[in-house]
């Protein structure tokens, strides 16, 4: 006998004083929860995310659409970084036309190459206002997991209000479960020394978000 | 690690040097109660806390009943998203899987991600044993694995050390397992949090092979979610060519949209976060991100038996987000080293006595690590009534009577110690129905006070040697009943 049969046989025999339930699952299981908490303008669901955002130690930036490229310029300047990585659909109008050097992810890109660049731009697929959450999905804009994790600096550019939902429910309505997800809530952050809590540890120790309006 | 804790002493004696330990229970007390008052902040946010717990309750229970169907499931998913799906009954089996898959790749090493199934199954030392060295990655497994140490606690596994003592680890190990710790490394947790960031960087980068648990599967689509702090996860679920993940059966949810449940209630629970920092979702293997190679290993190992008890098995309902830990006044003084298991606390004390039965003397001394006050009920995210699988498994190891191990029915004999213990409860059981030598006796052991021995001689030694033995009132209260007309003293 397999182990797959194996297993499912004691399961089955486990429940053995379990009658059949025949209700659909999602009769069975009652959800009396909120789909969000409180009732907010579109303008103050922003607002909360950037409260959140910074709760957690991202730095939050609010720009025009027409100024993201003159602020992302600004930021690289201010970090030093020579170097930029960007996924491969990143809006070229985020993209400055003078230094520092882009550097497009590739999928011949070795974590070595990519461990060299200080800093990385992308965009998101949503963002959670309740939780302080930006959640990538691996569309062009956005890019291999990989980029926005080994890279010290991580700046997202977020639409507003468009791509901003009030909740976690709310948040996995518009995923795609097929798809590479990572969820991020503040830089990376460890409290296993004494509960204190020290920022970067492997992933970004920077976190910069940009909350761009008028964007298409 | 479980071959650490075999020949482990059982809870009171574990228990009595811990709390002998003066640092120990400064370290425990102090994070304790910092992260139990962060969570209580944290779950007071949201005002359907309770409607989240019950709906987070009846999916786990709802799934439980239905375990078969959704496994099946989940391997139709995983596979068809380009998974390979592999079954283990046991800890043994499941560690000669995960070897044989590292040895197919070639590597001689591998990456983790912090997991209690693969600590569990004590699938680090298999590997070594196999020639393969396994690096853990979280901050505090860095800490309990170069410290040659065991994790006390489910989230902070090196919750029992201080910064002082990690500093020396670091000194002394880290150059033995790879990149060597900074030349004047201080104790401030920012340098120590760098001195793992260099060293740990050197192995992500190489690494060929990620090993991985998950926190929750959900059948409908195949996908598997990991949530952690550090980035660590991240990097190992990442980079890799090839990820296996070892899982156990219960950590299967049936839809997506379940997630929008425990999403919410784990973080809070866990470490008192609106969110915890990272949480990467993958669904079989995507082309050109992530490993391009996945395995999934399901995990029985004792969690069909604890399946067919039908008290005990809403302890297969844990999340493992440990708030049961930080709240517990015996987990708090005695430290998770005391439990002899890998699930310390008070899951813990319901948890491995069932996955691992109830045999050995650690495992029948576990259900007697409470003190029964409930806290741990209270703020359980899936509403586990541990108390009440507390008391179920006593009687379990006093009494003996039916169980299932390995998939067989077996007819467990009392345990022994327990003997003193039954016959005072039979004596009580003829007591009680026997009003008047019950009378007699409790007016003899009233006028007889005074001449009462401290602990008890004979069998009782061994119950007063961990309690005080109550005072016995200078007259009965029957006795006190009827002179005072049940409290409405006439001479008043």
């Amino acid at each position: 006998m397999s182990s797959r049969e194996r297993v499912l046989g004691r399961i089955r025999r486990a429940l053995a004083d379990v009658t059949p339930d025949g209700r659909p699952y999602e009769e069975a299981v009652g959800r009396g929860y909120l789909r969000e908490h409180g009732h907010r303008t579109t303008e103050e669901t922003v607002e909360l995310l950037a409260e959140n955002l910074a709760d957690y130690r991202a730095i939050v930036h609010r720009a025009d659409a027409d100024d993201v490229r003159m602020l992302v310029m600004r930021l690289l300047a201010r970090r030093g970084s020579q170097e930029m990585l960007v996924p491969p659909g990143l809006p070229p109008d985020w993209l400055a036309a003078a230094d520092p050097v882009w550097i497009h992810d590739r999928a011949a890109s070795t974590p070595q190459q990519l461990d060299r660049v200080g800093s990385v731009v992308t965009g998101c697929a949503v963002a959670i206002a309740e939780t302080g959450t930006i959640v990538l999905d691996g569309s062009p804009d956005q890019g291999r997991r990989r980029i926005s994790l080994i890279p010290d600096h991580h700046i997202c550019v977020v639409r507003v209000p468009d791509q901003v939902v009030s909740s976690v429910p709310q948040a996995l309505e518009r995923l795609d479960p097929t798809r590479p997800l990572t969820w991020i809530s503040g830089p990376s952050a460890t409290s296993d020394i004494e509960l204190d809590r020290v920022e970067g540890v492997h992933g970004p120790r920077t976190l910069e978000v940009i909350l761009v309006s008028g964007a298409a | 690690m479980s071959g650490t804790f075999v020949g482990m002493p059982a809870f009171p004696e574990a228990a009595r040097e811990a709390v002998g330990n003066a640092t120990l229970r400064g370290n425990l007390r102090h994070a304790t109660h910092t992260i139990r008052a962060k969570r209580a902040r944290a779950v007071a946010e949201l005002s359907d806390w309770a409607e989240l717990r019950e709906a987070g309750r009846r999916i786990k229970d709802h799934t439980l009943r239905h375990l078969d169907r959704y496994l099946e499931q989940l391997e139709e998913s995983v596979t068809a998203a380009g998974g390979t799906v592999h079954w283990a009954a046991d800890a043994e089996e499941a560690n000669r899987i995960v070897t044989d898959l590292v040895r197919a790749t070639g590597e001689s090493e591998v990456v983790k991600v912090k997991s209690m199934a693969t600590q569990e199954i004590g699938l680090n030392e298999a590997l070594e044993a196999a020639g393969i060295r396994a690096y853990e990655t979280d901050l505090a497994e860095l800490i309990v694995q170069l410290g040659k140490d065991r994790p006390s606690h489910i989230l902070v596994p090196a919750i029992h050390r201080n910064r002082g003592e990690i500093r020396d680890i670091f000194t002394e190990e880290m150059g033995t397992w790879g990149r060597p710790a900074p030349e004047g490394l201080t104790d401030t947790p920012a340098e120590l949090a760098e001195a793992a960031r260099l060293h740990l960087r050197e192995k992500f980068l190489r690494a060929k092979v990620g090993i991985s648990g998950a926190n929750f599967m959900v059948a409908e689509t195949g996908t598997l979610v990991v949530v952690e702090s550090e980035g660590n996860g991240r990097m190992c679920l990442t980079l890799p060519e090839t990820l296996i993940s070892v899982v156990g059966i219960e950590k299967v949810v049936p839809s997506w949209r379940d997630l929008e449940v425990f999403l919410q209630t784990l973080p809070r629970s866990s470490t008192a976060e609106r969110m915890n920092p990272y949480t990467s979702m993958w669904t079989g293997t995507t082309d050109g991100d992530g490993p391009s190679t996945f395995h999934l290993v399901l995990l029985d190992n004792g969690r069909t038996d604890t399946l067919a008890d039908t008290v005990g098995r809403q302890a297969l309902r844990c999340i493992r987000c440990s708030a049961c830990l930080n709240v517990c006044p015996v987990y708090e003084r005695a430290g998770g080293h005391a439990y002899g298991s890998v699930y310390p606390g008070p899951i813990g004390a319901i948890l491995s006595p069932q996955l691992r039965g109830t045999a050995s003397e650690i495992d029948a001394s576990l259900p007697y690590a409470s003190s029964l006050c409930g806290a741990c009920y209270e703020v359980c995210p899936v509403a586990i009534d541990i108390p009440e699988v507390l008391v179920h498994l006593r009687e379990r190891v006093a009494e003996g009577g039916p169980a299932v191990r390995q998939g067989n029915r077996v007819l467990l004999k009392p345990a022994k110690g327990h003997a003193a213990e039954r016959a005072a409860v039979r004596a009580a059981r003829w007591a009680l129905a026997h009003p008047a030598a019950l009378r007699t006796g409790q007016r003899l052991a009233s006028r007889t006070r005074r001449l009462h021995p401290r602990t008890l001689p004979g069998p009782g030694r061994a119950w007063t040697g961990t309690r005080d033995l109550p005072p016995v009132p200078a007259e009965p209260f029957r006795d006190w009943w009827q002179r005072t007309h049940g409290g409405k003293d006439t001479s008043k």
